[in-house]
């Protein structure tokens, strides 16, 4: 009985004990957050003003500014989300839903997990090698967004892949049942269920993209650029133009390596104020995302 | 879902449009650098004003790849001007020979090394460039660990060494001009990318030895103390303005430049305007970045040799150390 007794007592303090661990290990990654948040905006914070959104770079930091930086940090973002999201998520259904198992799945699976852990710089040599130089397509606003696509490509794939592996079967065969044919089944049921799981994958891998410097400097990326890419609308028809992808352009990491590197220390709160934008933008995609995930999962209905 | 299916079709649809795109721009005057993060400052605060003085009509990028990576662009004829914190290479002009490149050698500011200590360093007011070797030479890891080695007389205290990354300019330039081989050094020292980070390491540490640039030791007088460093010739030189200018600061200082391609030039009057500008403008702008200027009489001679469209370089392909810029302008250039 006492022997019970004292088994009990162990068992519930390990419980504890792991609880007060887990604690700890979840802390450890908010303190980060928070004491890096604190100490950018310590320093940053004062530099965040409409001068500094709205200027180019200066050799004064205090005329220094971010505009050709954030502008084009979105309009990298833009293609990288325009050409990673497609091409992830057909290739992520492809492999759950049409793929047979044979070699061949195994081997694109394969290869998929290794890009996963190919560093970012490779990436950049490769696109430096086919981009730039095959394909002519420059050191442009596209070359950077295709380079930042493919580099997130595995992590949407394997996001939309668990994703769709997670509806039950049931919701296949019940539409099967109804005659609907494969197709319509992954537009009509397994799509609309994934799009939680999906979004979480695009807004990881956005996250990763927004914050890449090496690769982007490899295919040349500028640092002083003091002209924007040419707006996408326009007053003349087609309205709509997309001249701005071949535009050369600069991006917000690369601005604030080269400030942490002066002398001057208003060069660096310089730095500080920036890394401070690229963390709210990335929390930002994160609200949207959980945003949208949020709605989605309003409207399943099993 | 209507969202994502409607994100879905524009991103297709975005994607077949970029398709059939062409390079719209080709009209834009663009001039493009590339090169050397250490010539960076001057050439942004030159294409900063420069934009401002053509009212943004010509438009200037500058990059940072290194002095290499420049190169390797420029000598391709991908850039326009390249920013070189070294002379270029054997190498490199081999291959600008082959794709037919020419190009025109500027020098346009000094970058000064300067050795550093603790303020409270008492001892070590001045430095020969052989102790310095003998502390930072390859054979040296490991054995001189403490300042009595370094000099009899200096106390018994711990070598605390500190320097540039290996990948930089700065290094190569460091281990030539005192090892006398670029990139022959000890291997146990502190080392960091980021001057700021060496400027932290020796301010904290009373024990401390270590080299950066100039303009890192300026912005930090507070908290540093220069070395005075003796070539041998029995008078020690603090790095300044003017020891770097008349050439006394010897062996830690030299001129940076810009490489001008002569096509670009030829064929594009912006490109001429540009680098004119830069040269009228270099003494002013670099003395605001906190670099040390050039003497007048080397701007008019580089603005000489510039008109002249004379092009080469002077080193023949190897680095050297200590050349004065009366000597960088005046001798032969060679292709």
């Amino acid at each position: 009985m006492n022997n019970l007794e004292t088994l009990i007592s162990r068992s519930l303090w390990q419980d504890r004990f792991f609880n007060v661990l887990g604690i700890l290990c979840t802390c450890v990654g908010l303190v980060t957050l928070l004491a890096l948040l604190v100490d950018l905006a310590v320093d940053g914070a004062t530099r965040i003003n409409w001068q500094f959104m709205t200027s180019f770079p200066s050799r004064f930091a205090n005329k220094a500014g971010i505009l050709s930086a954030w502008v084009g940090t979105l309009a990298v973002m833009v293609v990288t989300a325009g050409a990673a999201i497609p091409l992830g998520i057909a290739a992520a259904i492809y492999l759950e839903e049409y793929a047979g198992k044979n070699w061949f799945t195994d081997f694109i699976e394969i290869n998929i997990a290794n890009l996963a852990g190919v560093p970012s710089i490779i990436y950049g040599l490769m696109a430096l090698g086919l981009f730039v130089y095959k394909f002519h397509l420059g050191e442009s606003i596209l070359s950077a967004g295709l380079t930042l696509g493919f580099l997130v490509l595995p992590i949407i794939i394997v996001a939309t892949r668990e994703s769709l592996r997670s509806i039950p079967a049931d919701i296949r065969e019940a539409s099967y049942a109804q005659g609907a044919t494969q197709w319509q089944t992954v537009w009509s049921h397994l799509l609309p269920y994934a799009t939680g799981g999906i979004a979480t994958g695009v807004i990881i891998a956005l996250s990763r993209a927004i914050g890449e410097t090496a690769p982007l400097v490899t295919i040349g990326a500028l640092t002083f650029i003091a002209f924007l890419p040419p707006t996408p609308i326009q007053a003349t028809p087609p309205f709509l133009s997309l001249d701005w992808i071949w535009s050369k352009f600069t991006v917000l990491p690369i601005q604030m390596f080269n400030w942490v590197s002066r002398p001057q220390k208003e060069f660096h709160l310089n730095a500080a104020a920036t890394g401070l934008i690229l963390l709210v933008m990335t929390l930002s995609f994160n609200a949207l995302a959980i945003y949208i995930r949020y709605r989605m999962r309003q409207r399943i209905k099993w | 879902m209507m969202l994502v299916k409607l994100l879905i079709l524009l991103s297709f649809l975005c994607l077949s449009l970029t398709g059939g795109g062409t390079l719209a721009l080709a009209t834009d005057k663009i001039i493009k650098i590339d090169g050397s993060s250490t010539v960076y400052p001057v050439t942004e605060a030159v294409a900063e004003e420069f934009n401002k003085a053509t009212k943004g009509k010509v438009k200037v990028t500058v990059g940072i790849s290194g002095t290499g990576g420049g190169f390797k662009k420029f000598v391709r004829g991908e850039t326009d001007i390249s920013n070189a914190s070294r002379p270029i290479l054997a190498k490199e002009m081999e291959e600008a020979k082959k794709n037919g490149i020419t190009y025109i050698e500027l020098p346009v500011a000094f970058d000064a090394l300067t050795v550093m200590v603790h303020p409270s360093n008492t001892w070590a007011e001045t430095l020969t460039v052989a102790e310095l070797k003998k502390i930072w030479e390859p054979e040296a890891q490991g054995k001189i660990t403490n300042w009595n080695q370094v000099r009899p007389g200096f106390p018994d205290a711990p070598l605390k060494l500190f320097g540039a990354g290996a990948d930089s300019g700065t290094f190569d330039y460091f281990t030539e001009a005192i090892v006398g081989k670029a990139k022959s050094s000890r291997g146990d020292f502190t080392a960091s990318e980021d001057d700021n980070v060496l400027v932290q390491g020796i301010a904290g540490d009373k024990n401390a030895l270590g080299f950066f640039g100039y303009a890192y030791y300026a912005e930090n007088k507070d908290k540093l103390k220069a070395v005075a460093i003796d070539a041998g010739k029995g008078k020690a030189v603090l790095p300044s303005e003017a020891t770097v200018i008349d050439g006394s600061y010897y062996p830690l200082s030299r001129p940076i430049f810009i490489y001008v391609n002569k096509k670009s030039l030829d064929t594009r009057p912006e490109v001429k305007e540009f680098v004119e500008f830069y040269l009228k403008n270099a003494a002013k702008l670099a003395k605001e970045v906190k670099y040390v200027p050039l003497p007048a009489e080397a701007y008019e001679a580089a603005m000489k040799r510039f008109k002249a469209g004379k092009t080469g370089t002077v080193f023949g392909g190897t680095p050297e150390v200590g050349l004065t810029i009366h000597e960088v302008l005046k001798r032969e250039l060679k292709e």
